[in-house]
């Protein structure tokens, strides 16, 4: 039971969705457009289970004093600073507690996590990056190309070559023909795998996204 | 070559690295080079794309990225809202990532300086909804249903812009501005493959590759990193935030050229060293 | 107090302290990387509320659209996971979601990532009404496509004409991933950049 009754839904829902493709008349359209206003409403709700669970972590890692469970308030005290003035203080609008900590503490924070990256794609390029094969031989070529080809130097080291025919030129071309080639090829054979597994999902003969008993 | 200091320069501490990509990205930022830049043609045919657009049409615009990727899709957006406001555009703005909303609510109010330009008449912001492709998809058939309030809170009914937007068949083109998933593909499949609109991309540019296939069939034009936005911001003459950064990208870009080429320079080296069984005294 | 001095600051030091992961990991960059979860989480917490639950469902249920109530029952299903003993009513909710979005992907992945593609390589190899590198860059592209997919028809062992087919695809898939590679550089550093910008522009002010 616990394991039919989503397993009847999913395929009701699947079903309902591919054939309003179809047939957008009377049932399947309303029911199309119901389906879809409320799985919006439940994927806010996924959302908020999921901040729901950090929660919960957290909170067990203080009350059992788990290693560096000091930490673990920090992160609290920052869901509590901006999650009472957006509810309570002012809401979301611009100028408000919430707007100040976004663009203040949120924003930064993020964008300087992922500008770490910069330094390891650096450390990465001198330390693993090896032309080993002819394979990645090419593969490296065709990257300097693009590396150079899609930022201003690329141009200023090759302006002895004809206009059209510079590293910008190249590095266009590496983009529109063999990248696209490959990416399409990729795209295709992803494309099928996609349906196939949707239509297993659909049919019931691909449940781990029910979990465990 | 000297053993010692090709093992010593093999391992060096990746600190010393990390320094070299500062000093690459600070100094062009504090003395500027002013190497050229040139538009490509998949930014040169979004540019055609707006710029052929009536005055007065409908853009819907999807902010589907976060502050990590601000600084590649910010100055896109912003380049973007501008040029449709030169050209009297109107702009209506969505989310399908949560920061995406506030984002554009900064976009916005930048962009909004210096033209004379309404909020509710000339542009909105509808927020953000959760729900991936089926929110895209919700928009053919009402679009005040699926957005009944704008980000603040205020009825959408109440709207003169939104008053004749109901479906797609009442906009005129899409932009996407995307990080991820979702984003770029889903607009296509959707407002391109079922409803028929025209659609235009900016994205990462990690995500710049996978995309070109949509091009230009199925996508009229896209724009790759912050490379695309200083593309952009030069097809319509404005110096922005990305066009500011290009001589700190053409230097890291070099320096990270060269620690390839080194660092294949010393792996051959020691490959040959160890052919020949040399110890190292 | 300027209030606008005040945040800058507040991000320059936030910055800082991440930036210092480089050095090594340390305390400050603990308590920052902390901090932006939490703060993450709250504000995803505050525009659900705002943006999808009060507009879309609670604006209904209060107004009288009945037919919300089904939403709120799955949506509070969800929310079930937490309490482990009624764990398990939130397949229901997780399978409605994943029913609906997989019937969708289906069609839309079919017609724009497979059918639409195929439609995209079929160019014109006429050498007529085209110059000469529009046929050769056709007729490249058309090679690209059919040689990569080849390569990943795993069906038939890459031996002989198949073999031979399939090592052109991996030629066309090494420059693809190459480029990607490319891009991939070109993106990290341009984060860098931002935040380069940020500091020596809106905090230091020599920019």
């Amino acid at each position: 039971m616990r394991r039919d009754i989503p397993l009847i839904i999913t395929f009701v829902c699947g079903l309902t969705m591919i054939v309003q493709f179809f047939i957008p008349h009377w049932p399947f359209g309303e029911m199309k457009s119901y389906f879809q206003q409320s799985y919006m409403i439940i994927a806010a709700f996924a959302m908020i289970l999921g901040i729901c669970n950090l929660t919960k972590l957290h909170l067990k890692k203080i009350r059992d004093k788990r290693s560096q469970w000091g930490y673990s308030i920090v992160l609290l005290f920052g869901l509590a600073a901006m999650t009472i003035p957006g509810l309570f203080i002012g809401g979301i609008k611009e100028d408000t507690i919430f707007d100040f900590l976004f663009r203040n503490a949120h924003v930064p924070m993020q964008a300087t996590m992922f500008s770490l990256l910069a330094f390891f794609v650096a450390s990465a390029s001198y330390r693993a990056f090896r032309a080993r094969t002819l394979d990645a031989a090419l593969l490296l070529i065709a990257g300097f190309v693009v590396i150079l080809g899609r930022a201003p130097i690329g141009d200023s080291i090759t302006w002895f070559l004809p206009e059209g025919y510079r590293m910008s030129e190249f590095a266009n071309w590496i983009m529109a023909v063999p990248n696209t080639a490959g990416q399409r090829a990729i795209m295709m054979g992803s494309g099928l795998g996609i349906v196939a597994t949707s239509l297993r999902v659909i049919l019931g003969i691909e449940r781990s996204y029910l979990g465990g008993e | 070559m000297n053993h010692g200091i090709v093992d010593k320069l093999k391992s060096i501490d990746r600190r010393i690295i990390f320094l070299f990509v500062a000093v690459a990205v600070v100094v062009p930022l504090l003395y500027p080079l002013g190497l050229p830049l040139k538009a490509s043609p998949p930014s040169r045919s979004l540019y055609r794309e707006i710029e052929s657009l009536q005055s007065g049409s409908v853009v819907l615009m999807a902010f589907d990225y976060d502050p990590a990727t601000d600084v590649e899709l910010g100055p896109m957006s912003l380049a973007i809202i501008r040029h449709c406001f030169r050209k009297g555009h109107n702009v209506i703005g969505m989310a399908l990532w949560p920061q995406g909303a506030g984002l554009a609510r900064t976009a916005f109010a930048q962009a909004a300086e210096g033209y004379d330009v309404e909020y509710g008449v000339d542009y909105v912001n509808l927020g953000f909804k959760a729900g991936s492709i089926v929110v895209i998809d919700s928009l053919g058939k009402s679009i005040h249903e699926s957005f009944p309030k704008d980000v603040d809170g205020r009825p959408v009914e109440d709207m003169p812009l939104m008053r004749n937007v109901r479906t797609y068949a009442d906009i005129d083109f899409v932009m996407s501005m995307s990080a991820g998933d979702p984003g770029l593909p889903f607009w296509i499949m959707i407002a391109q493959g079922r409803y028929g609109k025209k659609v235009g991309g900016g994205c990462t540019a990690v995500s710049a590759p996978m995309l070109y296939p949509y091009y230009p069939n199925q996508l009229v034009g896209l724009l790759g990193g912050m490379k695309g936005a200083a593309e952009y911001e030069l097809l319509i003459n404005t110096k922005g935030a990305a066009t500011k950064g290009m001589d700190a990208q053409s230097i890291a870009h070099a320096l990270i050229v060269f620690f390839v080429i080194v660092g294949n320079i010393f792996y051959f080296v020691s490959k040959r060293r160890e052919k020949r069984g040399d110890v190292r005294v | 107090m300027n209030l606008e001095l005040l945040g800058t600051w507040l991000a320059a030091l936030l910055t800082l302290c991440i930036f210092s992961f480089l050095y090594k990991d340390n305390p400050f960059y603990k308590f920052a990387e902390h901090l932006f979860v939490g703060v993450s989480a709250g504000y995803w917490l505050c525009y659900n509320f705002w943006n999808m639950v009060k507009p879309n469902l609670w604006d209904n249920l209060v107004s009288g659209n009945w037919r919300y109530l089904l939403p709120l029952v799955l949506g509070i299903f969800m929310l079930a996971r937490l309490v482990p003993k009624v764990g398990w009513l939130s397949r229901c909710a997780i399978a409605f979601m994943i029913g609906s979005g997989a019937g969708i992907m289906i069609i839309t992945y079919l017609q724009t990532n497979f059918l639409e593609q195929i439609k995209n390589t079929l160019v014109s190899l006429n050498p007529a009404g085209q110059p000469w590198y529009g046929v050769l860059n056709n007729s490249l592209l058309f090679a690209g496509v059919v040689s990569g997919l080849v390569y990943f028809f795993f069906s038939k062992a890459h031996t002989g004409v198949t073999g031979g087919i399939a090592r052109v695809g991996v030629v066309f898939l090494m420059v693809c991933f190459g480029a990607s590679f490319g891009y991939t550089v070109m993106a990290r550093i341009s984060l860098l950049i931002g935040r380069m910008y940020f500091l020596l522009h809106d905090w230091i002010g020599v920019v």
